[in-house]
């Protein structure tokens, strides 16, 4: 049967909201929201029921952070009502969410990294004996918190000492250290790699265990699937339908979020048209995070570089790149180089997009123009002045070339979307004209749609002659878009897939075991 | 796809419209001169402004440099001190040539004060950018260092400047062209030339990215340390330029030339709209924040309400008022 045929019979044959057996813990009835006369959210009915997951997915700007403020008490909804235990509920501010038990683990790491993590557990909320603060009794909760999450932080280790993934834990347990019976994650792994992902699983199926509702707000489609028992879909603010979750393959969802047909998400591969050597490493060692790195990438090819976080991937290439301190003999098109800083880099023709693209790729106050020629400002001034009129120019070029979406040309770059920020983000490296682009982290947190595009951008790079690098923790983005992919570990080569090898659990058993056997391809 | 354009924040068309925080101070100055016009007609006139505004001009010049050093995300509380410092040593170096250069021992001891500030701006530069050292920490050392300086020259009294020179430097200050003081002429070549810059030029673009975001300025091949010392160097020739003015207005320097000069400075910079956290740098906003804090202290001595010893209470509102705006206009 086709793909589409089942969704369609799926669709008519289950009824939303189906199983009205158990009674909903939490309920939204028409519950809509207006921003200044934009609707953003229209009409959302659902029951979120104990011991059960419930996905929501959508596109970026599809409303679920909305959705999500709403239930938690951060903003307040312009029609419809909530309701808890079949009594209405009106949240003016998220402690009144808390207070009735429902708990919102954030997208974003919040926590003070001077303190410790006991310190960021009860953070406004710490335990006291006679007024005075009872470190530790708080200690030995939030010991017994940690211990119950399956992870080994030490309570008294400094948040700034500990790696992200921890974070992200210390996060959840924060969020869990009362008994909640609603916890809303929002894209709990868009950090996370591989192992850490499976623990947060199970903590989540923890939960559900215990009879806790939990929502669950994820990009990452194979996770909605192993998880949800319902999942509802939003698009443009409005609901499309909930849906039993093990009944939807991610083609389904994604066919759902989109609203129509969408084209494979992955372009054709150019299979076997690597041509001469550009960039070959080799011996690279970043202290502390990679040793004895040796690779090349070839011209009209695409290399993957896969790991864990923290096998060392990204700290490797900003110290080939001259961002950290590094040893490395680089070679681009079999002439030795030198790289000591960003600069020589790009003058060399080895650009590099940054994972980090609010924090390290662009100036989010600043207006789009100056964010899309800071890299090659040479480029726009005659004599000693800037040439606004060609920076102009070059914008209305990029907008169009990378099909970034803008209300205003003289908008900043903090206002456009992340999918809209990482298409500007490539066209500024680009502008630069590199032969070889390193690519880390290309779609991290943004929607299928601009997912899709900008694998067509990385295609069109490599069919232009350059040589292409991206560095990703989402392994099946690699085997959809690389010729080849190395696997790191522990700052070391793991291994190498091409060809047929290239599985996602190929990549996982190299990513995490010391000695991996390789299947072929088909064992997946 | 529509989802997409909807994600852009409703905020977008802000970007055209009047912003109440860019046309603060020139509003602020505009009503500063009505207000003295209402309390004392004689405050409008122009031997008054003149005067006002030629004061004004050494905290104007060297607000100047102090915008390039704040908009890229730093900060130098030693212009006060270097002021003296370097007003001490040209004096010295224009003493000593008189006898053989005549009168042409201005232009060089004007020479040689641009080359002294020029490196104490690099001194500064250094320490912040390649010592790492925190600018408020880096420059409260070398304001210690040149206040030290010039009052181990002066010997704690003056160094005067020589006679034979007096004359022919006066005009520098108290002198006037088409009818205009020589020193607000000099200001204004200076805010005209340091707004070309950092509007105009690359290097201007360089500031505002090291100031709004370091990583990002260093990820798009832009270099942090030379970008931000050029700042310090800017603010150290801005220096030698107010001191060049300052020298023949006294005719002298002391240990206490230019003493808490660094705080009117970093007042009609941020008053001026610039970001005391970088990223921003606001020319013209900082020309009239200087004009607005020596205005205030002129209306105060003109009228009767307020006792002129509370000059610097009311400066000190000022800033404080000029930060809310700031604030509360996002």
């Amino acid at each position: 049967m086709s793909i589409a045929a089942r969704l369609d019979r799926d669709i008519v044959a289950v009824p939303t909201a189906d199983r009205p057996t158990a009674p909903a813990v939490l309920r939204a009835a028409g519950l809509s929201k207006q921003f200044g006369g934009v609707t953003v959210l229209a009409d959302v009915t659902l029951d979120i029921l104990p011991g059960e997951i419930h996905a929501i997915i959508g596109e970026n700007g599809a409303g679920k952070s909305t959705f999500m403020r709403l239930l938690s008490g951060y903003i307040e909804p312009t029609e419809g009502t909530l309701s808890i235990d079949g009594h209405d509920v009106r949240f003016a501010k998220p402690d009144h969410a808390q207070a009735a038990g429902i708990a919102l683990v954030h997208q974003e790491i919040l926590l003070a990294d001077a303190l410790t993590v006991t310190d960021n557990l009860f953070l406004g909320r710490e335990l006291t004996r006679s007024g005075i603060v009872d470190d530790a009794r708080m200690r030995k909760l939030a010991a017994a918190k940690l211990a119950e999450l399956g992870c080994e932080i030490s309570p008294t280790a400094l948040v700034r000492d500990i790696p992200l993934a921890d974070r992200q834990l210390v996060q959840i347990a924060r969020a869990l250290l009362d008994d909640h019976r609603v916890v809303i994650f929002d894209e709990p792994t868009a950090v996370l790699t591989g192992g850490e992902v499976e623990r947060l699983l199970a903590i989540i199926f923890d939960l559900k265990a215990r009879g806790v509702a939990v929502l669950y707000i994820s990009h990452r489609l194979d996770e909605v699937q192993r998880l949800a028992d319902k999942v509802t879909v939003l698009r443009d603010g409005k609901m499309v339908g909930t849906y039993p979750g093990h009944t939807l393959t991610q083609i389904d969802m994604a066919r759902l979020m989109v609203g129509r047909e969408l084209a494979a998400l992955y372009p054709p591969k150019r299979a076997g048209k690597a041509g001469a050597p550009m960039l070959t490493v080799r011996n690279a060692t970043v202290p502390g995070f990679a040793q004895d790195i040796s690779f090349t990438v070839r011209r009209g090819e695409i290399l993957g570089f896969a790991g864990m976080i923290g096998a060392g991937r990204t700290e490797l290439f900003e110290g080939i790149l001259g961002l950290r301190p590094a040893t490395a003999a680089v070679e681009l098109n079999g002439a030795s180089i030198r790289i000591r800083s960003q600069r020589e880099a790009l003058d060399a023709g080895i650009g590099y997009l940054t994972e980090d693209r609010k924090g390290k790729g662009l100036l989010l106050q600043e207006r789009l123009g100056p964010n899309l020629t800071l890299s090659a400002l040479s480029r726009f001034h005659r004599g000693l002045v800037m040439k606004n009129s060609r920076e102009t120019e070059a914008l209305a070029k990029a907008v169009a070339d990378y099909d970034i979406r803008v209300k205003s040309l003289a908008a900043s770059a903090g206002q456009l979307s992340g999918g809209n920020q990482q298409k500007l983000l490539l066209a500024k490296v680009l502008l630069t004209d590199p032969s070889v682009v390193i690519i880390d982290e290309p779609t991290r947190g943004i929607d299928i749609a601009n997912k899709a595009q900008i694998y067509l951008f990385i295609q069109d790079l490599v069919a232009q002659g350059k040589a292409c690098v991206v560095i990703s923790s989402e392994m099946q983005e690699l085997v959809g878009l690389c010729d080849r992919i190395i696997v790191m570990r522990e700052g070391r080569i793991s291994g190498e897939v091409s060809g047929e090898e290239m599985t996602e659990s190929n990549i996982a058993l190299l990513a995490t075991s010391e000695r991996a056997q390789l299947a072929h391809g088909g064992s997946q | 796809m529509t989802a997409l354009s909807q994600s852009v924040p409703a905020s977008g068309a802000r970007q055209y419209r009047f912003s109440w925080a860019d046309a603060g101070p020139f509003l602020a100055l505009a009503a500063l001169l009505a207000l003295g016009f209402l309390v004392n007609p004689d405050f409008l006139s122009e031997t008054n402004l003149a005067n006002v505004i030629t004061r004004s001009a050494y905290v104007a010049i060297i607000a100047v440099g102090a915008t390039f050093v704040i908009s890229s995300g730093g900060l130098d509380l030693s212009v006060g001190s270097m002021v003296a410092f370097i007003a001490g040593i040209t004096i010295m170096f224009m003493n000593m040539m008189a006898p053989s250069l005549g009168v042409w021992a201005i232009p060089a001891g004007m020479a040689i004060a641009v080359v002294t500030g020029l490196l104490c701006g690099l001194a500064n530069g250094l320490v912040v950018t390649v010592g790492r050292i925190e600018p408020f920490i880096a420059t409260l050392g070398t304001m210690g260092i040149f206040r030290a300086l010039i009052t181990y020259m002066t010997n704690g009294g003056t160094i005067p400047i020589d006679r034979s020179l007096r004359e022919a430097y006066r005009p520098v200050y108290f002198g006037t062209l088409a009818g205009i003081p020589i020193p607000i002429l000099i200001s204004a070549a200076v805010a005209a030339l340091g707004a070309f810059v950092l509007y105009k030029t690359k290097y201007g673009r360089k500031c505002a990215a090291v100031g709004a975001n370091e990583d990002v300025a260093r990820y798009s091949g832009i270099s942090v340390v030379s970008t931000r010392t050029i700042a310090y160097v800017i603010q150290g020739a801005c220096v030698a330029i107010a001191a060049i003015c300052y020298v023949p207005r006294l005719g002298a320097a002391t240990p206490t030339t230019g003493q808490l000069w660094e705080l009117q400075v970093i007042t009609a910079v941020v008053i001026g709209g610039t970001a005391l956290r970088g990223g921003k740098g606001r020319i013209w906003g900082t020309i009239a924040g200087a004009v607005i804090l020596e205005l205030i202290a002129n209306l105060m001595v003109l009228s009767d309400f307020v006792s002129e010893y509370l000059v610097a209470a009311v400066q000190g509102v000022i800033i404080i008022i000029a930060m809310l705006v700031q604030r509360f206009s996002k």
